[in-house]
């Protein structure tokens, strides 16, 4: 691991000023990515500025919904009796991903800042534009099974690894910022990450500095009835090969409103729309939700090894839509 | 970083003092190279205290090579296998993948730390009563998990296991499947599974009938 200062702040103000003005700190929490990248030099940070006793570890409920602190562990956010009963696909997905030791250690804003899992990316001496910006991509002609196939370019095909962010994409999340000049913002979930483009390097709206201090949570009655469903290669830690949040306001044999979002084959959280207009208005059948899940998958590109993906991607919508259709909301 | 040696470990008494610890924006200057510090640890209720920690070792180094508590084990080093498992104010969490500076103020928990006296505690025995191992390299880590796993259980939180997550299991109506999944993050090489399962079971039994896990 590369030499770094280390730095501890109390104080959201204190922690944006000493991330901000050094071009080569970042913030550490939980560390389950950050240290992980570190000891294989993917990362190499010249300052640490942990975070972790700033006091943003709470989740607050009022009646325009839920505002989760960034430093909420991922468990803690799961098994929160009030997540559990209004947004039960965030619980399913949080649950979902890793083990109990990491999602202790694991924070909601960290959560949202994963890096990929892409094998390229990981290793130092292979081409990756997310990597080392301009050095080409090694996935695309590689062994890219796990790969995405929604959001790819010609720079990267990189698939993001996050299973609650799967969950935030159809849950209407904002989150809350502060940046080094003192000003904050809230910035629509599905805005915050960033589609590769010809800059895979820039994976989020953040400014160098910017620090996430919530997550909030609209009231959301159609999320009752939500569910998230995960397909891996095993049945416990593991990522995902594909994966559905979806969430369905029913009125009797017809769909007043759908919410889809699919994990595990996109580039970034990826929110279905044509499939959410597709549903909508339509009687809860497999027929409908096959529909929906060819619109989904309508603008899939596979490469050699993850042809797979898209018929997989499909069935686990299907499936997904059919379980949370039988639930009561 | 297993090169460090322990020759600045002291152990002492009294409070934990954290003042030796840089607050960044008085000092803006970048350093050449890692500054060392100060540390201060709570560990098994003794404070150790580090005089000149490179601020890169992972609390795992420091409980194996400074303090020379052994039982938590390094496998993978990548917060994959669960062999370092210790707990952290009652969580169980990864000393690999944790910075040894971040956790001064905490209460840290290996191993060592279970021992009552000179009884083992009841997980401890369990494993060694269902044979629940055959290297041993992983048993502190799955031992460090199955005490948090109950605790868990017993507050009613769910796992990816649970059909509702609105209704999770109480903790005498476990199933084999739940116990596996809330597991999931300790892996055994020598696949004693079967016999993990059945230590776990059995100091289970014994919480439902009254003891508090």
């Amino acid at each position: 691991m590369n030499p770094f200062r280390y730095v501890q702040e109390t104080t959201a103000e204190a922690a944006v000023r000493a991330v901000g003005s050094a071009p080569g700190a970042v913030f550490y929490a939980g560390g389950t990515t950050l240290i992980d990248l570190m000891k294989i030099d993917v990362l190499t940070p010249d300052t640490v500025v942990d975070i972790n006793r700033l006091p943003l570890d709470a989740i607050e409920v009022d009646e325009r919904g839920m505002h989760i602190g960034a430093n909420v562990r991922n468990s803690v956010l799961a098994w929160h009796s009030g997540i559990r009963e209004r947004y039960p696909v965030l619980s399913e997905a949080i649950l979902s991903g890793a083990t109990t030791q990491l999602r202790n250690m694991a924070t909601t804003a960290g959560n949202l800042m994963q890096r990929t899992r892409c094998p390229y990316f990981r290793d130092v001496h292979a081409a990756c534009n997310k990597r080392r910006p301009g050095s080409g991509c090694d996935a695309i002609e590689g062994v890219n099974r796990g790969h995405a196939i929604l959001g790819t370019t010609a720079s990267c095909i990189a698939m993001h690894p996050s299973d609650m962010c799967t969950a935030l994409a159809i849950l209407d999340a904002a989150v809350r910022t502060q940046k080094p000049d003192g000003s904050t913002r809230a910035i629509r979930f599905n805005e915050f990450h960033l589609l590769p483009g010809d800059r895979p390097e820039r994976e989020t709206i953040l400014e160098h500095g910017e620090l996430i201090t919530h997550v909030d949570l609209p009231d959301l009655p159609l999320a009752r009835r939500s569910h998230y469903l995960k397909v891996r290669d095993r049945a416990s830690y593991e990522f995902a090969l594909a994966s559905a949040a979806v969430a369905l306001d029913l009125d009797g044999g017809t769909i007043r409103a759908a919410r889809v979002a699919l994990g595990g084959v996109a580039t970034k959280p990826w929110r279905c729309p044509e499939a959410e207009e597709v549903l909508t208005g339509q009687p809860p059948t497999i027929g409908s939700f096959r529909a929906a899940a060819e619109a989904a998958l309508a603008g899939a590109v596979p490469r050699r090894h993850n042809a797979f993906k898209v018929e997989l991607a499909k069935r686990t919508l299907v499936r997904a839509l059919t379980t949370v259709a039988a639930r009561a909301a | 970083m297993d090169d460090t040696d322990r020759s600045d470990y002291t152990p002492v008494e009294g409070p934990i003092g954290a003042g030796s610890i840089q607050t960044g924006s008085a000092n803006p200057s970048p350093p050449a190279a890692t500054e060392s510090a100060s540390v201060t640890l709570r560990v098994n209720g003794t404070m150790h205290t580090l005089a000149t920690l490179d601020p890169r070792t992972t609390l795992l180094d420091v409980l194996r090579e400074h303090l020379g508590l052994t039982g938590s084990k390094k496998g993978c080093d990548h917060g994959q296998c669960g062999a370092c498992t210790v707990h952290v104010n009652g969580q169980r969490v990864l000393a690999c993948l944790s910075l040894a500076i971040a956790h001064q103020r905490d209460e840290i928990t290996t191993i060592e730390g279970l021992i009552d006296e000179d009884r083992l505690h009841p997980m401890q025995a369990a494993f060694i009563e269902h044979d629940a191992f055959q290297c041993g390299y992983c048993t502190p880590g799955q031992i460090m998990s199955a005490i948090s796993l109950l605790q868990e259980a017993a507050r009613g939180v769910p796992s990816h296991a649970t059909p509702d997550v609105t209704a999770p299991p109480s903790l005498d109506r476990l199933s084999d499947e739940e116990i596996r999944e809330r597991m999931s993050g300790n892996i055994c090489r020598c696949g004693a599974y079967p016999n993990i399962l059945a230590a776990i079971r059995q100091v289970q039994r014994t919480h439902t009938r009254g003891a508090t896990p």
